[in-house]
This record gives C-alpha cells, sequence and structure tokens, in this order.
C-alpha cells in the first residue's frame, strides 16, 4: 500500500496545478476573447505597432 | 507595462468581418500620438482605447478615434452604458466554480471507482479513500454551491421553491450524510454525486448566464448607435461637427444633402424634401420650408437645410413614441420561463417525494429513523434536477449561435421561447415588407450610350435616388461612361456635364425645366434626365418589396399564421401591396399611436402576436406584441425595442427565427420528458433503498449527456432561405 501513499498526492497535486492553471488564465484575461485570440496567434509582434 | 491608471474609453465597431480587421484598427489607433494602447476585442465588438496622456483629453477626443476608424472603413460609436461589471463579475465566479467543482469531480471520482471495483480493498483503504474524498469534496461543495446556495435562501426568504432549493438541499444532505457515514466507518458515501452535480449544474448555469450576458451586450451595442453626430453651425458661419449630447436647444445645425436629421428642430433656412418615412411610413418625399417642424430620424433628400434645434425633452414626436414604447414595456405580461415554470411544479413534488419515503420507511416498515432519512436524502440526491438545469440552457445556447449565423441577433433571452408560441405575423409595410429604399420603378425608352452618361453623373452624387439609379444601371450591366470628366452638382437640384460641346443635365422636375405633363404622376419619387438631343427620360422610383416576400407570407399562411399588414402609409399603397401579397387583413393610414393600441388589441383577442417593424412609428407597436423583430436598417430605437434583429435583406430570416424557436421548444421539452423518464426510473431505485453511489453517478452523468446530445440536434438541418421556402 505504499505505493497509494505515493501516488494519492501526486494525482492531487497534477489536478490541483491544472486548477491553478485555469484561474490564473481567466484571471489574466485569456478568455475574455475567445474569437480575437484565433487571429492574433497569427500575427507577428511589431505588426500592430507600439504595445507599451 | 505602465501601472499607472489610464483613463479607457469603450467604442462598438461595425463591420469586423475579416482577421486583419484587428491589426488595421489597433495599428491605425496606435499611430497616433495620443492613443496609449488599442485593444479589438472581436467577439463583442468592442474597441477600448486608453490615452497616453490623461491631462489633455477633450470631448473630441472620442471623435478622433471614430475619425481616424472612419478612414479605414469602420463604423465605431462611443459605448453608451457602462459595460455592465455585475454580469462580466457572475460569469467569473461561474466559471471559477466550475473549474473548482470539475477539479473536486474528477478527483473523488478517482477514489470513488476504485472503492466501487476494488473489491480486494482492505478496510482501512476504503476509510483512507473516504476521508481523503471528504476532503476534496466538502470544501469544493461549500464554494462551487455558493451561485445555488444564495439563490435557494433568497427564494425561501420570500416563502417560495426553485429549482435552486432541491439542488441545494440535496447537495448539503449528500454531503452531511456522507461525512456522517465516513466517522461511523460504514456504509458508503456519495461525495462524487455531490461534486458531479455541482459540476453538471454549474455548467448548465454559466450557458444560461452567458447566453443572457451576450444578449445584453448586442443589445447595448445597438443602443451605442444611436449616437449620432450633428453639424453645428458656428457664428462665424463655419460647421464643426460634435457628438449629439453637446448641442443645445436654440443651437443651428446643417444638414446636408442625403443625410439623416439628427435631432427635432425647425427650418431656418433653406427648403427641401424630406424623407420621413422611418416616422409616418409614408414614403412620398414631403417638402419642408422655412418654419417647417422637422424631426430626428428623417432623412433630408433636397437641399442643404439649417435647422434650430428646439427642444428635445417634451412633446416631440420621438418622446412621445419613447413614451408610448415604454408603456407597452410595462404592459409585456410578466413572461414566465419554461425552466421556471417547470421548477414550480418539480421542486414541491421533489420533497413531497422524500418526504413520502421517509415516513413510509418509518412508520410502515418500522425501521429506523437514521435508515429511513438515509433513504429519504437518496431520493433527494437521485431526484436532483441535473439533467432539467441542463436542459433548457443548452439548447438555448445551441439555437441562439445558430440564429447568429444566419444573421440574426437574439436580443432579449426570452425571446426564442415567445417566438416559439406565436400565431398572429403583424408587418409593418414600408422597410419591413419593402426593403425602404428607393428603387427604379418606370422608366422612358434610352439608349445604351445616354444611359452611361446618365450613370456616370449619379455616380459622383450621394442622393439616394442617385445611387439606385446607378445600381439600376450596374443590374443591367450598363457601367458608366468613362469620357465624362467634369461634372458639378448643385445639391438637392440635380448634375450637369458638358459632353463634346453639349449639356445635359441629370435632377429633378426644376433642375431640367421640366413642364407638367399629363399622365405622368408627380407624386411619386423621380429623377429627369436631359439628353443633348433636348430629349426628356423619366424615371420613377418606388420602393419594392423584398425579393421573398411572397413566399415568406405563403409559408406563414402555410404553416396556419395569419398575417395582418399595419402601415402607416395611404390606404390604396397598402391595398395594392396586400393584394399583390395575398393578405386579407391590413390596415393604412395608421398612427404611431394607434399602431400600438391596435397590437393590444389584437392581444386581448387572445391573439400571440408576432410583429416586424423598422420604423420609428413601429417602436410602441414592437414593443406591445409578444415578440417582435426588425431589420437591421430599422430605426436605432426600434432595434432596441425588438427581441430579435436581422441582418440579410431576405425575410426568409425571420422564417427561421422562426423555425429555430420552434424546434427549440420541441427540444427542451424533449429534454424534459427524458428528465422525467430518468427519473421515474431512477427514484424506485432509491425509494426502495436500493441505491448505490455506482447507480446515482451513472444516471446523473447519462441524463446530462443524453440532454445535451439532444440539444445539439438543433444544429442538423440547413437555414431558411428564399428556395427552401417554396418547396
Amino acid at each position: 500500500m505504499n505505493v497509494l501513499a505515493f501516488l494519492i498526492p501526486v494525482a492531487l497535486l497534477m489536478g490541483l496545478g491544472g486548477l491553478i492553471a485555469f484561474l490564473w488564465s481567466l484571471k489574466s484575461g485569456q478568455f475574455d476573447d475567445l474569437q480575437g485570440a484565433t487571429y492574433r496567434a497569427l500575427f507577428e509582434e511589431d505588426d500592430i505597432g507600439k504595445t507599451e | 507595462m505602465s501601472q499607472d491608471q489610464k483613463t479607457v474609453e469603450q467604442f462598438v465597431v461595425e463591420g469586423l468581418s475579416c482577421p486583419s480587421c484587428i491589426r488595421k484598427v489597433e495599428g491605425a489607433l496606435r499611430e497616433n500620438p495620443k492613443v496609449g494602447d488599442a485593444h479589438l476585442n472581436l467577439s463583442t465588438q468592442r474597441l477600448s482605447v486608453k490615452w497616453a496622456n490623461d491631462n489633455d483629453i477633450g470631448p473630441d477626443d472620442s471623435l478622433l478615434v471614430i475619425d481616424i476608424l472612419g478612414k479605414i472603413g469602420f463604423n465605431a460609436f462611443p459605448l453608451r452604458e457602462q459595460k455592465s461589471a455585475s454580469d462580466e463579475k457572475e460569469l467569473r465566479t461561474l466559471l471559477k466554480a466550475i473549474a473548482v467543482a470539475g477539479f473536486a469531480a474528477a478527483n473523488v471520482m478517482l477514489l470513488s471507482v476504485s472503492d466501487w471495483f476494488g473489491a480486494d480493498m482492505g478496510e482501512n483503504t476504503r476509510q483512507l479513500f473516504q476521508w481523503v474524498s471528504a476532503l476534496i469534496a466538502l470544501p469544493a461543495a461549500a464554494y462551487a454551491g455558493l451561485p445555488f446556495y444564495r439563490s435557494a435562501w433568497n427564494a425561501i426568504k420570500n416563502k417560495h421553491l426553485n429549482m435552486e432549493v432541491p439542488i441545494s438541499v440535496a447537495v448539503i444532505l449528500a454531503c452531511g450524510m456522507s461525512l456522517a457515514q465516513a466517522i461511523q466507518g460504514n456504509g458508503e458515501t456519495y461525495f462524487d454525486a455531490a461534486t458531479m452535480l455541482l459540476f453538471f449544474l454549474l455548467i448548465g448555469r454559466y450557458l444560461d448566464r452567458k447566453m443572457r450576458a451576450s444578449a445584453k451586450s448586442t443589445a447595448q451595442n445597438l443602443v451605442s448607435h444611436q449616437s449620432f453626430f450633428a453639424n453645428l453651425l458656428q457664428d462665424d458661419g463655419s460647421v464643426k461637427k460634435v457628438a449629439l449630447e453637446q448641442v443645445n436647444p436654440g443651437d443651428i445645425i446643417h444638414i446636408g444633402s442625403g443625410e439623416r436629421i439628427p435631432l427635432d428642430g425647425r427650418v431656418k433656412h433653406g427648403s427641401s424634401e424630406i424623407d420621413a418615412s422611418l416616422i409616418t411610413g409614408e414614403t412620398t418625399p414631403e417638402k419642408v420650408n422655412v418654419d417647417s417642424n422637422v424631426f430626428a430620424g428623417t432623412i433630408n433628400l433636397g437641399q442643404p437645410i439649417e435647422v434650430t434645434v428646439e427642444n428635445t425633452s417634451g412633446a416631440t414626436i420621438l418622446d412621445e413614441i419613447i413614451r408610448l414604447m415604454e408603456n407597452a414595456e410595462q404592459n409585456r405580461a410578466k413572461y414566465v420561463r419554461l425552466a421556471d415554470k417547470a421548477a414550480s411544479i418539480y421542486a414541491p413534488a421533489v420533497h413531497l417525494l422524500a418526504l413520502v419515503t421517509f415516513l413510509a420507511w418509518f412508520f410502515v416498515a418500522g425501521i429506523s429513523w437514521q435508515e429511513s432519512l438515509i433513504t429519504a436524502i437518496a431520493v433527494l440526491i437521485i431526484t436532483c434536477p441535473c439533467a432539467l438545469g441542463l436542459a433548457v440552457p443548452v439548447v438555448q445556447v445551441v439555437a441562439s449561435s445558430r440564429l447568429f449565423k444566419a444573421g440574426i441577433l437574439l436580443k432579449s433571452p426570452d425571446g426564442l421561447e415567445r417566438m416559439a408560441e406565436i400565431d398572429t405575423v403583424v408587418f409593418d409595410k414600408t422597410g419591413s415588407l419593402t426593403l425602404g429604399e428607393p428603387q427604379v420603378d418606370s422608366f422612358d425608352t434610352a439608349t445604351v450610350s445616354e444611359l452611361q452618361i446618365a450613370a456616370a453623373m449619379a455616380a459622383r452624387s450621394s442622393h439616394p435616388l442617385s445611387r439606385a439609379f446607378v445600381a439600376f444601371c450596374e443590374k443591367r450591366r450598363i457601367y458608366p461612361s468613362e469620357h465624362i470628366e467634369q461634372i458639378e452638382e448643385e445639391a438637392g437640384l440635380g448634375l450637369k456635364t458638358i459632353l463634346n460641346g453639349q449639356e445635359y443635365r441629370l435632377g429633378n422636375r426644376e433642375w431640367c425645366n421640366i413642364e407638367d405633363e399629363s399622365g405622368k404622376t408627380i407624386n411619386q419619387s423621380e429623377i429627369w434626365f436631359v439628353s443633348a438631343a433636348g430629349r426628356n427620360v423619366q424615371f420613377t422610383f418606388k420602393d419594392k418589396l423584398r425579393s421573398d416576400a411572397k413566399e415568406c407570407v405563403d409559408w406563414l399562411k402555410g404553416n396556419k399564421l395569419d398575417v395582418i399588414i399595419l402601415s402607416g402609409d395611404r390606404m390604396p399603397v397598402v391595398k395594392e401591396m396586400a393584394e399583390t401579397l395575398g393578405v386579407q387583413d391590413y390596415f393604412g393610414e395608421i398612427k404611431p399611436q394607434d399602431k400600438a393600441a391596435k397590437i393590444e388589441e389584437l392581444k386581448k383577442s387572445g391573439r400571440n402576436i408576432l410583429m416586424v417593424g423598422d420604423g420609428l412609428n413601429d417602436a410602441p407597436a414592437l414593443a406591445a406584441a409578444n415578440v417582435s423583430i426588425s431589420p437591421s436598417t430599422a430605426a436605432d430605437i426600434s432595434q432596441t425595442a425588438s427581441d430579435f434583429v436581422f441582418l440579410p435583406k431576405e425575410l426568409s430570416s425571420l422564417i427561421e427565427a422562426y423555425k429555430t424557436s420552434k424546434r427549440s421548444r420541441r427540444l427542451v421539452y424533449w429534454n424534459f420528458s427524458l428528465a422525467a423518464l430518468y427519473n421515474v426510473i431512477a427514484i424506485p431505485f432509491a425509494a426502495f433503498g436500493f441505491l448505490t453511489p455506482l447507480v446515482a453517478a451513472l444516471a446523473m452523468s447519462g441524463s446530462s449527456i443524453v440532454v445535451i446530445l439532444n440539444a445539439l440536434r438543433l444544429n442538423l438541418g440547413a437555414p431558411m432561405n428564399s428556395e427552401r421556402i417554396k418547396q
């Protein structure tokens, strides 16, 4: 049963990692414009001009 | 990135159709030194502009953005209402709750599955698994369930039951009972059921809120279009473009030829013809002179005029119409949404069932109260309206995205449900059954070369009749002659050119020096062309029916819907159109106030009415009808008042909207039946004490998936178009 003591925390941590990654991406506005993001991926970085 | 607070201004941008639009819009704005940053959101069609320097922002800066975008071919409007922060926040909270519930459901399921199928699991391992599950599920249920607990608590405080009450009761009891079982170390736990329940229900709730929010933001984008600009006449005689809010009563505004009059007022200088069809439904232009009243929303067809703005608050037509519209909206009976109707039956039934189960086991079967209670709780868990919570939102989301693809915007969330109940369609004439723009109706014979010259002249003018004439020529593959160089336009009168030493004129009767000829009606819009040979050619214009109006009316009648025409135009015109379309019920010369009253009258006789209209005069009627739809060319107030807005020029959009609504209602009923069927099968298991966590989990996820798949069926089948209507 030693293997359980190792596997359960690993499973939980992996799930938790996914959850935190999602909450972070939600917070940083990555879900605000799903339609626009599909096109923005194709632009060159300096195409749109200054960003600051 | 700079962290200091800069003012952000929001705009609605029209005409975003291509991927490179983002680049064009943002690039053009960022080149301007006044703009700090610009970000375009393609999903919401909104642009936020951050200024480079907060201190020197004036009201003109919004105009700057609009000008820059105008130059590259986009129409932009300042966003009228503040972005509804509460909607955004609620959606975010729900998304977070979904994430937490999903995480918990997945991990608890991992442990539960090994519990159900791990036959050789020792008692200690089993208990360990139950405690780990409790550790994950309890905080998750406490957090992710909050939206439901709050709503349930509010309902109970107000002494009524909604769908959230059985949900909250089931989740809390499932968690509580499982915890008790885990402490005692015997029996089954339902942590997986509780978290999965929340996960599915939150998805349903998120979709529902998302659709409402997007309908609301569509409505807000449309409202923003109302902000026009006025050309204010300065003291020194120059003209300055200003936002409408900055115009005060008594100011003088300049209205060019072909421009829309932005405010009510009185003509100070000049005389012209006004197209008032948006207000009155009357298609014949109205002549105005000094001291005539002109109204917002009408179009100046003739020469430029100067208008003194009058006090807009008070008794102007616009105010009258808005007041009528608000009255009508209040009268629109509080519509009970299908989901709420279902909840009002479902919630009491479920609680009663659980109570009966408890009493039966305790008194009749005579077992201990603890065990009776466990069985009763099992009934509550299994009947929890998981599929029911998904049944309506999923269908609505699929339906609105299907409509969106067909160019139909859904503006009010329950518009679909109301649309499915109609039995009468009331049409406005101008702009609804017709396109609302002039088209060449009759013309005298002219040679191709003459038409080419005329087309070349018309192409230089922005007058609506000129544009209609160019379109007419293009349709006949007559392209503007290229030999003409010098064309002079006299606004509101016509154009002239000299070719090979001979003069050609294109314009109104006066401009072309036409004597009154008997037999040619003056009552129509017309332009004249005087050729070099001195020949007079007349073109008359008429607002023509939409290309599929007849098919559409036939289809509606074939589907047992009554069709009525309600128009402000003159009776003979309305009668002629009704006869062309085969409509028996028609009313002409109806004032805006009477339109809404007529709708109320029809509603009193027990009809459910769909109103199709575009003019300002239709706005009260649109608000009064059970459900309403207007074309995207409609007056802004009418678009605000209606539940649907359609972009295509064909009326088949109307049928697509109707059919989609009908089908989605059928699917919602289907989904309700599926949910009920699942309950009928599962409840006996629970009530007789055979419920195991495995059965609960299977029943719950199975029913949810079936409901979602069923809703997706709405995407099948091609959208309605003119050809399909005829079949």
